[in-house]
C-alpha cells in the first residue's frame, strides 16, 4: 500500500492545502496509534441485537492501547483500570459486560458504571476522562437521547483532549446525529472465519466496520477481526478502496450529504 | 497425661510471652485520698467509703485503720458502727474509679508497648521482650513498684508468661513473684487458692464444698469429674477447667487492649443561625478547611466522615460519607458533601455543625500542589469512585469478580471497585463465553429444530434467526448443593446465524428428565 505512507509523516510535513487533503484521504489502518497517538474520541454505531458495538470498541480502544508509543519514564506493564458506564437501558438491551468473556488482559481492570439516566451517564463518561489514571473510557447509551446533543459530545470531545483519555462511546440503536466525535464507526456482525479444528463452530468475531466520518481519514470499510493479540483489518469493498486511493476522492466524500 | 500433653506443646524459651500484671488492692481508698490535701489528715481514723444500696450504705473500701477498728469491705455500715462508732464515711465512685483505671493503664504503657484494664483495679501489661530496657525482669519489677510508690497507690505485681498466671501471683503470692517460661507454672501456682483462678464466687464456694482449696488440688481427682460437674458452664469465670488451661498457655486468652485514640473532629458554633445554602456552604468549605488541617498534623486521611448539623429547634440532621481511599483534600470533601446537602431542611436555622472522621487511616504527607492551575490536573481513581457513587448512589460503581460456581451468572459477582479482589481459582480457558450476558436470560422460540436437538430457526425479540454455525453442547448440570433438586441442567450453545451475529443459547433441561415438560430455550449471552 504506497497511500499509507502518507498517514506516518509528521504534521508539519504538509505545508499546503494540496498534501494536507493528500494526507487526509490516508487510509485508517490498525495500528495508527504508533505515529498519530490515540483517537481520544470515537462513537460506535451498532444494533442492540449484537455485542458487535462494545466488541469492536474494546478492539479498536486495545489496538490503540498497545500500539501507543510509551516513553522512557512510563511503567513498563500498563496496569490502569477502564472504566465501563451504562445506562440502565443500554444494559437491559445488550446485557453487562462478562468477565470471562473479556479479552484476558481487561479481565481484572474493568471498573463498570450503571447510570440511571443518559444525563448521569454523561456525568460519569467527563468524570472519568478527567482521571488519568484510567487506560481508556467505554460509554454505552442506547438511543437517541436529548441530553446527548452536540455540546454534551463537545464538552467529551474537549475533556478527553485536554487529559489524553481515549472515549469510545458505543450508541446503541441511534441514528446518525449530530456529534463532535473524531472518529464515527457503524459496526455490524459479520461471518466469522472458521476455526481451524471444528470448521462448524463460530469462529473468532468479524465485525464489518464502517468509518462513516473521521477529522484526518478518508471514509471507508473495512472487516476487523483480532488475530494474535493484534487487530487486523481486511478491505470490504474493493471499489470503494479504488475510489479513496486518489486524494481528490476525499474532497468528494465531503461534498456528499451528510446523513443525519 | 494432661503434663505430658502441655510439654509437647510447650514452645521453646524464647516465644514465651511475658505478662505483667499489677493489682491496686486499694485503689478506690488511694485515689479518695489524693482528691483533696486535707485529706491525708484523715489517715489515723477509720475511714470507709460507702455505696448506697437497698438496703442501706455498704461499705466498698477501709484504709488502715478502718480495717483495724473491723470494718471489712461487703459490710454493712450499721453494723461498722456498731463495732467502731467514730468510723467516718465518704462516698464510693465507682465511675471514677474506672476513668482513673483506663488512665491508668495507658500510663502503664511505659512498661511495655501494649497494655489492658483489668476491671476493677488491675492492669495487664505486655512486657513481651521489654525488660532488658529496665535491666532485666526484676529491674523492671523494681521500677514498677517505685513509680506507684511515688504516686502513693498502693500495689502488687508479678510477671508470667500467660495474664491468667500474672493474675494469680500478683494477687496471691509475694509481691514482685516472677514465672519464668520454662518453669513448671502447675508447680508453682499449685499452692495458691482456687480463687487465684478468677472464678464468680459461687464456683469457689462450690469448689470449696468440694474440698478442692488449692490448685494443685484440682488435677488430683482427675479432669473427667470436673468436666462433668462444670460441663454447663461455658463462660470462663464459671469453669475452672477453661481457667486452668487458660492459666497453664493451654488455651489462648483474648485480651482487649487500651488504645488511646482521639477522632479528629472539628466543629463551628454559629453566632447567627445559618437559614440558607449559600453560608452552609461557606461553613462546610471551612469545616473541611480545618479538618484537612488537623488530619494533616496527625499524618492520616479520612475514610469516613460524619457532618452533624444542630438546628435551632432541636432537630439534628447527621450525614455520613464513606471514601474509597483515604484522603484529606478539603476540596474533594467540600464536594462530595454538596451533593448531599441538598435536602437538608434548615427550618429557623443551624446554629452548629461539627465534622468527624471516625474512620481515619494513615496517609503519608506528600507535596503540595506547586502548578497553580489544580484543574488541569486530571483526578486521581479513588476520588473519581467517590464522585461517582456520591452521585450515581452506592451500588452503581462496581466491578466484576470472579466467584466458585458453575452456573454462568453466577460466576461473576459485582464487588466495590476498590476493594482488592479475593484469591480464585483461574478460569477454565478452553470454554468461551460471551462478552456480554443479559441480565436475565431471554427466552426465545424455536421454529425448527434439527435432529441433533439445537435449533435451526428461532425467533429473538421478534426477528427471526437461521442458525448457520453451531457449537455444544456445553452441559452444565445444576448445583446440587445451592438449588432445589427439581432445576433442571442447560445445554450451552455457541452459535453464528446468517449475518454473523454470535449469540450463547442454552436448553433448559432434556426431554424425558422427569422435571417439567418440553424443555424450554433461552437466549443469555451475546458474543462479540
Amino acid at each position: 500500500m504506497s497511500h499509507t505512507d502518507l498517514s506516518t509523516l509528521p504534521t508539519t510535513a504538509f505545508e499546503d492545502v494540496a498534501t494536507l487533503s493528500a494526507r487526509r484521504s490516508a487510509r485508517w489502518h490498525p495500528g495508527l496509534a504508533k505515529v498519530q497517538g490515540k483517537a481520544l474520541h470515537s462513537e460506535v454505531f451498532a444494533a442492540s441485537r449484537e455485542a458487535a458495538g462494545a466488541g469492536a470498541a474494546l478492539a479498536l480502544a486495545l489496538d490503540d492501547w498497545r500500539n501507543t508509543p510509551r516513553g522512557e519514564g512510563q511503567e513498563s506493564e500498563d496496569r490502569r483500570s477502564i472504566l465501563w458506564v451504562q445506562t440502565r437501558d443500554a444494559a437491559r438491551l445488550t446485557g453487562r459486560p462478562y468477565r470471562a468473556g473479556l479479552p484476558a488482559e481487561l479481565q481484572a481492570r474493568v471498573i463498570h458504571v450503571l447510570a440511571e439516566k443518559v444525563e448521569d451517564a454523561l456525568f460519569a463518561l467527563e468524570e472519568g476522562l478527567r482521571c488519568r489514571e484510567l487506560a481508556f473510557v467505554i460509554g454505552e447509551v442506547a438511543g437517541n437521547a436529548k441530553a446527548l446533543d452536540f455540546t454534551a459530545s463537545r464538552r467529551l470531545t474537549l475533556t478527553a483532549q485536554k487529559h489524553g483519555v481515549p472515549l469510545f462511546m458505543v450508541r446503541v440503536d441511534a441514528a446518525r446525529d449530530l456529534s463532535s466525535a473524531r472518529m464515527r464507526w457503524d459496526v455490524t456482525s459479520a461471518p466469522s472465519a472458521a476455526p481451524e479444528w471444528n470448521a462448524q463452530a463460530p469462529g473468532n468475531p468479524v465485525w464489518k466496520a464502517e468509518l462513516f466520518r473521521a477529522r484526518s481519514h478518508a471514509p471507508g470499510e473495512w472487516l476487523l477481526s483480532e488475530k494474535g493479540g493484534e487487530l487486523a483489518a481486511s478491505k470490504a469493498r474493493g471499489d470503494a478502496d479504488r475510489a479513496v486511493a486518489n486524494w481528490t476522492a476525499g474532497l468528494q466524500h465531503r461534498r456528499t450529504p451528510r446523513r443525519a | 497425661m494432661t503434663a505430658h500433653a502441655a510439654d509437647l506443646s510447650r514452645p521453646p524459651p524464647s516465644q514465651f510471652r511475658r505478662i505483667l500484671s499489677i493489682w491496686l488492692p486499694a485503689m478506690a481508698m488511694d485515689r479518695w485520698r489524693q482528691g483533696a490535701p486535707e485529706r491525708r489528715k484523715l489517715d489515723e481514723m477509720p475511714l470507709v467509703l460507702i455505696a448506697d444500696t437497698a438496703h442501706g450504705p455498704r461499705i466498698e473500701a477501709t484504709n488502715r485503720a478502718g480495717a483495724t477498728a473491723g470494718a471489712r469491705k461487703g459490710m454493712m455500715l450499721a453494723d461498722a458502727r456498731t463495732l467502731c462508732p467514730e468510723i467516718a464515711t465518704a462516698p464510693y465512685d465507682p465511675a471514677g474509679d474506672l476513668a482513673f483505671l483506663e488512665k491508668l493503664a495507658v500510663w502503664a504503657q511505659r512498661w511495655g508497648p501494649w497494655s489492658a484494664m483489668d476491671a476493677p483495679d488491675g492492669l495487664l501489661v505486655d512486657v513481651t521482650a521489654v525488660p532488658h530496657l529496665f535491666g532485666g525482669e526484676q529491674g523492671l519489677v523494681a521500677d514498677v513498684a517505685a513509680a506507684f510508690a511515688r504516686r502513693e497507690l498502693n500495689v502488687r505485681c508479678a510477671i508470667a508468661p500467660t495474664a491468667g498466671a500474672a493474675w494469680a501471683l500478683s494477687h496471691y503470692a509475694a509481691p514482685g513473684t516472677i514465672l519464668g517460661g520454662d518453669e513448671d507454672a502447675e508447680a508453682r501456682l499449685g499452692e495458691l487458692p482456687v480463687a487465684a483462678l478468677r472464678l464468680d464466687q459461687d464456683v469457689i464456694t462450690v469448689l470449696r464444698r468440694l474440698g478442692l482449696k488449692k490448685l494443685g488440688e484440682l488435677t488430683t481427682i482427675g479432669r473427667d469429674a470436673i468436666q462433668r460437674r462444670f460441663r454447663n458452664r461455658k463462660s470462663p469465670a464459671a469453669n475452672p477447667l477453661i481457667r486452668l488451661d487458660q492459666l497453664l498457655g493451654r488455651v489462648p486468652e483474648p485480651l482487649l487492649p487500651v488504645v488511646p485514640q482521639q477522632m479528629p473532629l472539628v466543629q463551628r458554633r454559629l453566632l447567627e443561625p445559618i437559614r440558607h445554602r449559600q453560608l452552609l456552604d461557606q461553613v462546610v468549605e471551612d469545616l473541611a478547611d480545618d479538618m484537612a488541617r488537623e488530619l494533616e498534623s496527625r499524618g492520616e486521611g479520612a475514610r469516613r466522615l460524619e457532618l452533624g448539623l444542630w438546628r435551632v429547634d432541636g432537630e439534628v440532621a447527621v450525614r455520613r460519607l464513606e471514601l474509597a481511599a483515604a484522603t484529606r483534600e478539603a476540596g474533594h470533601i467540600v464536594r462530595l458533601f454538596a451533593a448531599k446537602l441538598d435536602d437538608i431542611d434548615a427550618g429557623f436555622g443551624i446554629e452548629m455543625l461539627r465534622l468527624r472522621a471516625s474512620w481515619a487511616e494513615p496517609l503519608a504527607l506528600d507535596q503540595g500542589d506547586i502548578e497553580a492551575a489544580a484543574e488541569n490536573h486530571g483526578i486521581a481513581l479513588s476520588a473519581l469512585v467517590d464522585r461517582l457513587s456520591v452521585r450515581l448512589g452506592e451500588g452503581a460503581v462496581s466491578r466484576p469478580v470472579p466467584f466458585a460456581s458453575h452456573i454462568p451468572e453466577r460466576a461473576q459477582r459485582w464487588q466495590k471497585p476498590l476493594e482488592p479482589e479475593a484469591a480464585s481459582q483461574g478460569q477454565l480457558a478452553f470454554h468461551k463465553r460471551p462478552l456480554k450476558l443479559l441480565d436475565k436470560a431471554e427466552r426465545i422460540a424455536v421454529l425448527y429444530a434439527t435432529p441433533d436437538g439445537y435449533p435451526q430457526r428461532f425467533r429473538w425479540r421478534g426477528e427471526v434467526h437461521e442458525v448457520v454455525r453451531v457449537e455444544g453442547p456445553e452441559r452444565i448440570a445444576p448445583e446440587w448443593w445451592r438449588e432445589r433438586g427439581a432445576t433442571r441442567l442447560r445445554d450451552y450453545y455457541r452459535i453464528e446465524d446468517q449475518r454473523g451475529r454470535r449469540y450463547w443459547i442454552y436448553r433448559l433441561g432434556i426431554v424425558g428428565d422427569g422435571r417439567g415438560g418440553a424443555p424450554d430455550w433461552y437466549l443469555q449471552g451475546l458474543c462479540a
